[in-house]
């Protein structure tokens, strides 16, 4: 502690690094105090009956926008859209073992594509969705060729590589994607002649999607190509060996974890009646990473879990906006020492 | 022109080069990307800005410009190294057991809490280095070159020669070769795999250390975003050498310079970073070990 305190001295000053050094000491002995007092800390189980989970949490669900005011209901359509996006990345990461660190990349392919075909074309969110969706599993389709060969770590910094190319070419390609200013005016998605320009709309428009996307991926992870998928992120080698076609089903994985992220995009360029290329960046990326982590990799209502926690805490902490990077970075660290299998514990086990 | 471009690619190169080393080396031992190496370079060009303001107010840099520069290194080096040496212990040493994704993403995290941490003592806007270093202009037939290019340039042939000895000729190089070769073995033969792991981390970060001060230097600018963007480049590099290989980090760090400042020069300098990783991916295409990487097959 002495140690960190000294350490910080030269971005603190003197003073900031014996505040910390008293901090730290104060905070490791009530953490050991706690600890004594209270035995092992007992780690949370959250029960993961799922079926009973998912009926319970529908009442709330619908009631919600109806009992919370304006800024939460919004609120609650951008957690709505992470966890789309979430599932899609749990896709990739957490059911095939591929780490992928360019998600944003389709994120933005979808959310632009969405923008692209409503304002220029002059499609409506109906008939552009499609078209969106198509798109972007292509794009995951395509970098499967390149990503196909490589292995773990390699396979991270070429989806990274690739994020990062796709954001250049939407932040510089000013004849198309007016580079940094974005695309405004996207309109609304219309049902049967009316627009659903209101929060509330958007807000089941939403849900009724992550509703869509749980169950989907749920009865996928269950299918004979969820089972090809872990079989793959435990072994490689012994998944081949056992006749699964590996290039098959990764090129399945990328693309199929491509799709949601599409919708995704889609959804949040009509909310936001705008996009630019800043939404789509890196840490964006690692963002996502880290909510699958947090609530449980590879697991639906973990994902759901972390992504709730961590679009709705940074809104209820707003005080300490400036801290929450901090605080999050440091949690990720915490997280992997202390609970690597996430909140909601099942993660890695399957359960068929 | 050409050339031109040739020289500021190989400043750029160098850097890259250096960041580079500590990525490979962490690699090669650990087999863990570590994401918060670009976070500690950063550290080390504030670090630099830090300590040669202190010595500037407190009279030494008028005094003596030499001996505040060379205490300005040597205390930011030392810094940097503690730093890498804390993280390794703190955020990568208990996971040492634990699957591959997870100290993964303990360095990113680790690398999020750095930049904000810095973010927050040192304020978010860009800093000054103080211009303390006289820069001469070298003109040589059309070619123009700063006295901080060659330093650069020279500085890093030399670190690089310096750490190939190191590894190659001393006992703890040869020490780390052995763990990054095969870890158990190594440990039977009595070799301490935590030390060993320790003074890769500190070797790294030292490295990256001069490598933020020297940009900071050539630039005149530091921002609390900057070791991300770098991290990513030097990682590039790394990866295109081959992961894991050290002579493969130079190389692919030079390589990377030069691709990036020949792009800029004679395609289009908006998509200067794009190059990097589109050199990357066909490379891994055609190689997927990058250019010095040797084929090692599956690891169990």
């Amino acid at each position: 502690m002495l140690w960190c305190a000294l350490l910080s001295m030269p971005f603190m000053g003197i003073k900031g690094g014996a505040y910390l050094f008293v901090g730290l000491c104060v905070t490791y002995s009530v953490f050991i105090l706690l600890t004594h007092t209270f035995g092992k800390i007992r780690k949370p189980v959250i029960p993961a009956n799922t079926t009973l989970l998912t009926v319970l949490l529908i009442i709330p669900a619908v009631a919600f926008p109806l009992l919370a005011g304006d800024y939460y209901t919004d609120v609650a359509v951008l957690a709505g859209i992470y966890i789309i996006l979430a599932l899609g990345v749990n896709v990739v990461i957490g059911f095939s073992g591929l780490l992928h660190l360019g998600f944003a990349a389709f994120y933005g392919l979808g959310a632009y594509s969405n923008a692209l075909l409503t304002t220029v074309f002059g499609l409506g969110f109906w008939s552009a969705l499609p078209l969106t969706l198509v798109l972007t599993s292509i794009a995951g389709f395509l970098l499967a060729f390149p990503a196909l060969r490589l292995r773990g770590d390699y396979l991270a910094i070429v989806t990274l590589g690739f994020g990062e190319i796709i954001r250049l070419v939407l932040n510089n390609w000013d004849s198309v994607t007016r580079g940094p200013n974005g695309i405004s005016n996207i309109p609304a998605p219309f049902i049967a002649g009316f627009e659903l320009g209101g929060l509330i709309f958007y807000y089941y428009l939403v849900s009724g999607f992550v509703f869509i996307a749980a169950f989907v991926v749920k009865r996928v992870h269950r299918s004979r190509t969820g089972r090809a998928w872990l079989a793959i992120r435990e072994d490689e080698t012994a998944a081949e060996a056992m006749g699964i076609n590996t290039r098959k089903y990764k090129f399945m994985a990328l693309s199929f974890g491509a799709f949601w992220a599409g919708l995704a995009g889609a959804l949040f360029a009509s909310k936001m009646h705008f996009v630019s290329p800043e939404s789509f960046t890196f840490m964006e990326s690692v963002f996502i990473v880290c909510m699958i982590i947090l609530g449980g990799i590879a697991s639906v209502p973990g994902v759901i879990f972390g992504s709730l926690i961590l679009v709705f805490l940074p809104e209820v902490l707003r005080e300490f906006q400036l801290y929450r990077m901090l605080a999050l970075g440091a949690g990720l660290v915490l997280m992997m020492i202390f609970r690597p299998e996430g909140l909601v514990k099942k993660g890695y086990k399957h359960d068929s | 022109m050409f050339l031109q471009q040739i020289i500021n690619g190989l400043t750029v190169g160098g850097v890259y080069a250096l960041i580079a080393l500590g990525y490979t080396m962490v690699y090669g031992i650990l087999e863990l990307i570590n994401f918060a190496h670009g976070e500690i370079y950063m550290i080390g060009a504030y670090l630099g800005i830090i300590f040669l303001g202190i010595f500037t107010t407190a009279g030494l840099t008028q005094y003596s410009l030499p001996l505040s520069l060379f205490l300005t290194v040597v205390l930011s080096v030392l810094f940097c190294s503690a730093y890498g040496f804390t993280v390794e212990k703190l955020a990568y040493k208990p996971l040492r057991n634990a699957p591959r994704l997870n100290p993964l993403i303990s360095a990113i995290g680790v690398s999020i809490f750095l930049q904000n941490y810095v973010m927050l003592t040192q304020g978010a806007t860009d800093k000054v280095f103080p211009h303390v270093l006289p820069v001469t202009t070298i003109e040589f037939s059309g070619i123009t070159m700063t006295s901080l290019q060659i330093i650069i340039i020279v500085v890093s042939l030399l670190l690089m020669a310096g750490l190939h000895l190191f590894i190659m000729k001393t006992r703890t190089g040869k020490a780390m070769r052995a763990v990054a070769q095969d870890k158990v073995m190594a440990s039977l033969l009595g070799i301490d795999i935590d030390r060993i792991i320790s003074v890769t981390f500190i070797i790294g970060s030292g490295l990256a250390a001069v490598a933020g001060l020297m940009v900071a230097m050539y630039y005149g600018l530091v921002n609390y975003s900057i070791g991300y963007i770098a991290g990513i480049k030097a990682f590039t590099a790394a990866v295109l050498g081959g992961i894991g290989s050290v002579p493969g980090a130079m190389i692919g760090g030079f390589v990377l310079g030069l691709i990036e400042s020949l792009g800029a020069g004679y395609l289009s300098s908006e998509y200067k970073d794009a190059y990097a990783f589109i050199v990357l991916i066909l490379i891994l295409m055609v190689k997927p070990t990058g250019l010095l990487g040797k084929s090692e097959g599956h690891k169990p």
